[in-house]
C-alpha cells in the first residue's frame, strides 16, 4: 500500500496574501513574501515556527493569545507577529530572553486554568496547548486558588470539601458528532471566528467579559443542537485543544495514517484527509489543499461516513427467479452466471435493444466508463442513461446549444472576484453548502445578490447576508421571468454590445433582441403570470446588467421543468448579453447534484453520445472506439431513463443492470416506475443496500463505498480530482471489477487491474480527456477539463477568448406554460427540494446520526392554505396529485408563498415521488418535480398505498439464510 | 409509451421549435428526434401518423414524415 504524499500541510498561522515581493529577515535569514502578508507567516514561509494559539491559516488574525510575540529591530515592544504585516528590510527576531520570558508567562496563565488530564484527554497527542507549552518550556504553574477563597476556575467541578464550582459547565454532547467541554476551552475565539469567517454561520459567540468569558451557542438555554450550528465541523477543526472534538477520537484515540481523497456526497466535490487507524476511520478531515473547498466541509462530508460500516450493507451476491420469492446468497460466480445467462437468453428472445443499463453519478469515472462500454460493446445498443437524466440534462443540451459544450464555465475560485450574483432555482445553504459558505463570504464583502426562488431560501436573509432583490416566482415561470431580465436588458440598452458583436453571432442576436423587446415580455406584462413585482425585476436587471462582474449560479430549480432546456438557454443568453463569459468572476455555473454527475455525463452515460459528448451517428467518433473495442457500435441513440420504463411496460425492454442508482425512489411517478420495473424479466441492482429499486430486482450485486476503491470523481467545476482506496472492500471487489466480471460472464475478455488503464482509455478516446492520467493528477492535486495539449494542466476558466462552438448563439425563448396546471381538484402547486444533513434518496444519510436533523419529509405549507384546510403546525396531512396521494406532516411557514407547498424527498416511507407526475422536459425527458398541481387535507395516517408499499418492500427484502 | 404521452412529446418538441426564427422548423423537429428518440419510439410515432396522426401538430407531423 502507498499513499499518496501529503504536501506542506503545516499551520501557516495567518492566510497566505497576494501581492508585490516583499523582503525582509527572520532571524537574520532573508525571505521573501507577498505585501500583506504576516511576520508569522514569514517565519513559516522560512521555516521557522513562531509559538501561537489563537492563530490558524484558515482565520484572519485576531492577535489575542499574546503568544507570538517577537521583536523587531527600530521598534518598541513586542509586537504580535500574527497581526503585525511584513515591510521591507525589516528584522525580526523569533527567540529573545524577553520574549522566551513573556511567552512562559502567558502559558503559565493558561494552564492555571486548564485541567492537567493530558494522559486521557482525547486530544493528547493533537492539541496545540500541550505543544505550547511544551515549545515555551513550561515547568510549573505558581497560581493557586487563594486559601478559603473558593476555587477560581472552569476545570473543577467541585472544589475539595465538595462545594460545586459556579464557574464550571457540564460538557455539551448534544450533537451526535462532536462534544463541547467548556471545561478546556482556552477561549481563544478560534471556533467563533471559523463560524463566521469559513462557515458564514455565526452560531457561536462568546459571552461575558473577561474571566467571565466563555463560548456559546445561540442562547442560555441553547446547546449546539438547538442552537443554528450545522455541524460543518469548522469550529472542531479550529480548535486547538480537546474543547470541541469529534466523538470518533473520543472513542477511538488519535488516528496515524491519512490519505487524501474526494467527498462522495454532493457535485462541489471537496477533498478530505481520511484519517486512519489501520484500515479503520477515525475521521474526515477537509484538506486544506483542496481546489474545491479550500479547507471547508459540511456536515455529510465530514461527519456522514458511519453508512460505510452499517449492518444494513449487503456483501453477499443475491438472486432470485421471481421478485415475490425471498432472496439467495450465492457466491459471485452463480450471481455473474445467473445474470449473463438471463440478459442473454432476454436478447435473443426479444432482440439485441432489449436490455441496457444505467451508469452512477454516485461511481467514479472509470466505473461509470465501464458500464456504458458494457452496453455498447457488449450489449450492442446504446441504452444507458444516469441519474442525469433526471437532473441536468437540460444543462447539456441547452449549454451545448448556446456555448458548443455543457458544462459550468468557471472554477469555484472565481465566486471570490464576483460583483452580482444571480441564484436561480438553487438553495446552496442546504444542497451545495460548501459552496454556499464561499458564496456568502464574497456576499459578506459587498457582492449583491439576486435569488429567483419560488421560496425564501435562507440566502435571501441570514446572519450577514441579504439579497438585493428576491424574486418569488410562481413554480413554472422561470422562462418567462429570465426572458423579462433580458427584455430590461435589451430595451434599456444595458447590454455589453462590443461583446456580443465579437463573440456571438450577431444575426442570431437581431433576431433575439427583436424577440425580448416585444412588451409582452415586459416585467410589467408577465407580472400576473409569474407574481414577480415588475419593479424589482426591473432592478434585479440594471444590477446584473451593470453591477460589475455578473455570474449566475443555479440548480434543478431551473432544469426539472417542461421547459427546463429552454431556461438554460435563457440564462446563457443573459451571461452573453451582459459579456459575463470568460473571466474570473462571471459565468454560467450549474451547482451539479451528485457528486460525479459531471463526470457520469462526461463519460458516455446519454444513450445519444458517447464520452466526450460526441454523438453515436457520427461514424469517425464510433471507428475510434471501435478499433480499441473490437467491437461495432450500434449508430442508433439509445432509450432514456422514462423510455426504458415506457418500453418495459410495452414489453420490448426486458433487463436492466442498474448500479448506484435508486430509480424507484429517485425517479417521479412512483407507480409508473414500479410498473417499469416490475415488467421487465432481469433487474440487476448493484448497490451497498436493498435499495427500493432492489424490490423489483432478480439479482443483488453488493457495491462498494467511495472508501473502498481508486477511481476519480469529476465535480460541477470540471475538476477531476482523485478517489483513493483508504481500505479494502468489504463486499470484495470495487465496482468497477464487479461490472468487469459481469462483462466477462458475457464473453467480453476484459482485463483491466487498476482503474489506471482504464483512465488511459478514457483519455485515449476523449479528445478532452487527453492529457489526463493518474501520474498528472498525482502532481497537481487535480485538473479541470479539458486537459490536451492545448491545455496541459487544464482549463479552469471556459470560453476564454472564444465560445467552444465558436460564435455563442441567442436562442429564442419563448415561454410555453407547463400542462401540468392547477384547478378546482388540485389547487396547489408542489415543488420539491433538499434539506443540508440528507443526500438525495437518503440511503448514505438516512443510516447516519444525520437523521436527528431530519427524520421526516415535511410538507412546508403557508398558514393561509393551513387554515383554510383546517391544517395545524404538526398535524398528518394527505397530499395528493392526479397521479397518487401520500401522507407526511405539515409545517406552517411563510418562506413559501400561498398557493405553493414544498417537501424533500429523502424518505421512502414517504415516497414523495407518488405524487409527481410524468410530465418532463421538451428536449431531454428530465422530469418536471419541481411543479406538481396538488390538494391537501386532513389525515390520520398512512395511505392505502403507504401500507402496500411498505408490506411489499419488506416481503421483498427477506433473504434465505445461506446454504451450506 | 402510451400514444398520449408521445403525442404530448411529439408536440412539446414541435411547440418549441415553431418559436424559432427560420422557416425549416419541421426539420429541425426531425432532427431531434432523429437525435434523441431510440428507434423503437421513432417507429411508433410514424405508425400514429400513418394511421391519422390525431392530436399530433401540424409541425410535429410533418417531422414525422422526415425521419427514418
Amino acid at each position: 500500500m502507498k499513499d499518496f504524499i501529503i504536501p506542506d500541510d503545516r499551520d501557516m498561522g495567518t492566510p497566505a496574501k497576494t501581492g508585490a515581493p516583499v523582503t525582509l529577515t527572520i532571524d537574520g535569514f532573508e525571505v521573501t513574501v507577498p505585501e500583506g502578508t504576516s511576520v508569522m507567516r514569514a517565519a513559516a514561509e522560512a521555516g521557522i515556527s513562531v509559538p501561537k494559539l489563537c492563530a490558524t491559516d484558515s482565520l484572519e488574525a485576531f492577535g489575542s493569545c499574546r503568544l507570538c510575540v517577537v521583536e523587531i529591530e527600530g521598534r518598541r515592544g513586542t509586537p504580535a507577529s500574527c497581526t503585525t504585516p511584513v515591510a521591507p528590510g525589516m528584522a525580526v527576531r523569533t527567540q529573545s530572553d524577553k520574549v522566551r520570558k513573556l511567552r512562559k508567562g502567558v502559558m503559565e496563565l493558561y494552564i492555571s486554568d486548564h485541567p492537567l488530564d493530558c494522559l486521557t484527554c482525547a486530544a493528547n497527542g493533537d492539541c496545540e496547548l500541550q505543544d505550547m507549552a511544551g515549545a515555551v518550556g513550561l515547568r510549573d504553574v505558581r497560581y493557586e486558588a487563594p486559601q478559603n477563597g473558593g476555587l477560581a476556575n472552569h476545570f473543577e467541578a467541585r472544589d475539595t470539601s465538595g462545594v460545586a464550582n459556579p464557574e464550571w459547565m457540564p460538557k455539551d454532547t448534544s450533537n451526535p458528532y462532536f462534544t463541547y467541554d467548556p471545561s478546556k476551552c482556552i477561549v481563544c475565539n478560534r471556533c467563533v471566528r471559523a463560524c463566521e469567517e469559513v462557515q458564514g454561520t455565526f452560531a457561536l459567540t462568546i459571552e461575558g467579559r473577561g474571566f467571565d468569558s466563555r463560548v456559546s451557542a445561540g442562547t442560555a438555554t441553547d446547546d449546539f443542537l438547538s442552537s443554528d450550528c450545522v455541524s460543518c465541523g469548522a469550529c472542531v477543526q479550529a480548535c486547538p485543544t480537546a474543547t470541541l472534538q469529534e466523538k470518533s477520537v473520543i472513542e477511538m484515540g488519535t488516528p496515524d495514517r491519512s490519505v487524501v481523497t474526494t467527498c462522495a456526497y454532493c457535485g462541489v466535490g471537496c477533498s478530505f484527509k481520511a484519517e486512519l487507524q489501520g484500515d479503520d476511520l477515525v475521521r474526515m478531515v477537509p484538506y486544506k489543499h483542496g481546489k474545491a473547498n479550500r479547507g471547508h466541509s459540511c456536515v455529510k462530508g465530514r461527519f456522514a461516513y458511519g453508512y460505510a460500516n452499517h449492518k444494513d450493507r449487503i456483501l453477499n451476491p443475491m438472486i432470485r427467479d421471481r421478485v415475490d420469492e425471498p432472496w439467495r446468497e450465492v457466491s459471485w460466480d452463480e450471481a455473474l452466471t445467473f445474470a449473463a445467462q438471463k440478459l442473454r437468453g432476454l436478447q435473443e428472445q426479444y432482440g439485441r435493444r432489449s436490455i441496457g443499463v444505467i451508469t452512477s453519478s454516485r461511481c467514479t469515472n472509470e466505473e461509470t466508463f465501464l458500464v456504458q462500454k458494457l452496453t455498447r460493446s457488449v450489449f450492442g445498443n446504446n441504452n444507458t442513461d444516469t441519474c442525469a437524466r433526471v437532473c441536468h440534462s437540460p444543462t447539456g443540451y441547452g449549454l451545448g446549444q448556446a456555448f458548443g459544450t455543457s458544462a459550468g464555465t468557471q472554477d469555484f475560485d472565481s465566486v471570490e472576484q464576483t460583483d452580482v450574483v444571480i441564484v436561480i432555482g438553487a438553495n446552496p445553504t442546504d444542497g451545495h453548502p460548501v459552496f454556499a459558505s464561499r458564496l456568502k463570504k464574497r456576499l459578506r464583502a459587498g457582492a449583491k445578490l439576486i435569488v429567483i426562488d419560488p421560496r425564501r431560501i435562507d440566502l435571501v436573509k441570514s446572519a450577514h447576508v441579504e439579497a438585493a432583490h428576491h424574486l418569488p416566482l410562481r413554480p413554472g415561470t422561470n422562462v418567462a421571468v429570465v426572458t423579462a431580465l433580458a427584455h430590461v436588458i435589451v430595451t434599456e440598452g444595458l447590454m455589453d454590445e462590443e461583446f456580443i458583436r465579437t463573440r456571438c453571432d450577431w444575426d442570431e442576436f437581431q433576431d433575439y433582441a427583436a424577440f425580448v423587446s416585444d412588451p409582452r415580455h415586459s416585467p410589467e406584462a408577465v407580472a400576473l403570470l409569474t407574481g414577480v413585482d415588475p419593479q424589482d425585476l426591473r432592478a434585479a436587471a440594471r444590477l446584473f446588467a451593470t453591477g460589475g462582474n455578473g455570474a449566475i449560479y443555479y440548480g434543478l430549480g431551473v432544469t426539472e421543468h417542461s421547459q427546463g432546456s429552454t431556461t438554460v438557454m435563457g440564462i446563457a443568453n443573459l451571461a452573453m448579453l451582459t459579456g459575463n463569459m470568460g473571466r474570473p468572476g462571471v459565468g454560467v455555473n450549474p451547482l451539479r447534484g451528485q457528486n460525479n454527475v459531471q463526470g457520469s455525463c462526461d463519460m458516455g452515460s446519454f444513450p445519444h453520445e458517447l464520452p466526450g459528448y460526441r454523438h453515436v451517428k457520427n461514424a469517425d467518433v464510433r471507428e475510434m472506439f471501435e478499433a480499441i473495442w473490437g467491437t461495432e457500435i450500434d449508430p442508433e441513440p439509445g432509450l432514456r431513463i422514462p423510455n426504458m420504463l415506457d418500453a418495459a411496460v410495452d414489453g420490448t425492454f426486458k433487463g436492466l443492470y442498474c448500479q448506484g442508482e435508486d430509480i424507484l425512489q429517485s425517479d417521479p411517478d412512483t407507480r409508473h416506475v414500479a410498473a417499469g420495473l416490475a415488467a421487465m424479466e432481469c433487474v440487476i441492482v448493484h448497490d451497498l443496500f436493498l435499495n427500493e429499486t432492489a424490490n423489483y430486482a432478480h439479482v443483488f450485486l453488493p457495491g462498494s463505498t467511495f472508501l473502498e476503491k481508486d477511481g476519480t470523481f469529476t465535480n460541477a467545476e470540471r475538476r477531476i480530482n482523485r478517489v483513493r482506496e483508504v481500505m479494502k472492500p468489504l463486499n470484495g471487489y470495487a465496482d468497477w471489477e464487479v461490472t468487469q466480471l459481469l462483462a466477462n460472464a458475457m464473453g467480453a475478455g476484459w482485463h483491466y487491474t487498476h482503474p489506471s488503464q482504464i483512465m488511459d482509455e478514457i483519455a485515449a478516446t476523449t479528445p478532452s480527456f487527453a492529457g489526463v492520467d493518474y501520474a498528472l493528477l498525482e502532481e497537481q492535486g487535480s485538473v479541470q477539463w479539458p486537459c490536451n495539449e492545448e491545455h496541459p494542466e487544464g482549463t479552469p476558466l471556459m470560453h476564454v477568448d472564444g465560445f467552444v462552438r465558436g460564435k455563442g448563439r441567442f436562442i429564442v425563448t419563448e415561454y410555453v406554460a407547463t400542462d401540468e396546471k392547477t384547478g378546482p381538484r388540485f389547487p396547489l402547486l408542489l415543488t420539491t427540494g433538499r434539506i443540508l444533513s440528507q443526500y438525495n434518496v437518503g440511503a448514505q444519510t438516512r443510516r447516519t446520526d444525520n437523521v436527528v436533523w431530519h427524520e421526516q419529509d415535511l410538507l412546508e405549507i403557508h398558514p393561509h392554505d393551513a387554515e383554510t384546510r383546517g391544517v395545524k403546525e404538526g398535524d398528518w396531512v394527505k397530499l395528493a396529485s392526479r397521479s397518487g396521494e401520500t401522507t407526511l406532516r405539515a409545517r406552517l411557514t411563510d418562506r413559501v408563498s400561498p398557493g405553493v407547498v414544498y417537501t424533500t424527498f429523502h424518505h421512502p416511507d414517504t415516497q414523495a415521488n407518488v405524487i409527481t407526475t410524468d410530465y418532463s422536459d421538451w428536449a431531454t425527458n428530465c422530469p418536471e418535480y419541481k411543479v406538481t398541481a396538488v390538494q391537501i387535507s386532513p389525515s390520520n395516517g398512512p395511505t392505502d398505498w403507504q401500507e402496500e408499499y411498505a408490506a411489499q418492500a419488506e416481503r421483498s427484502r427477506r433473504i434465505l439464510p445461506a446454504a451450506e | 409509451m402510451s400514444p398520449e404521452k408521445m403525442v404530448h412529446m411529439a408536440n412539446q418538441i414541435a411547440t418549441f421549435f415553431k418559436t424559432q426564427p427560420g422557416d425549416d422548423q419541421a426539420e429541425k423537429v426531425a432532427t431531434h428526434l432523429q437525435d434523441f428518440w431510440d428507434p423503437r419510439m421513432r417507429s411508433q410515432l410514424r405508425d400514429y401518423v400513418a394511421q391519422g396522426g390525431e392530436g399530433l401538430d401540424d409541425i410535429a407531423v410533418r417531422a414525422a414524415r422526415l425521419i427514418a
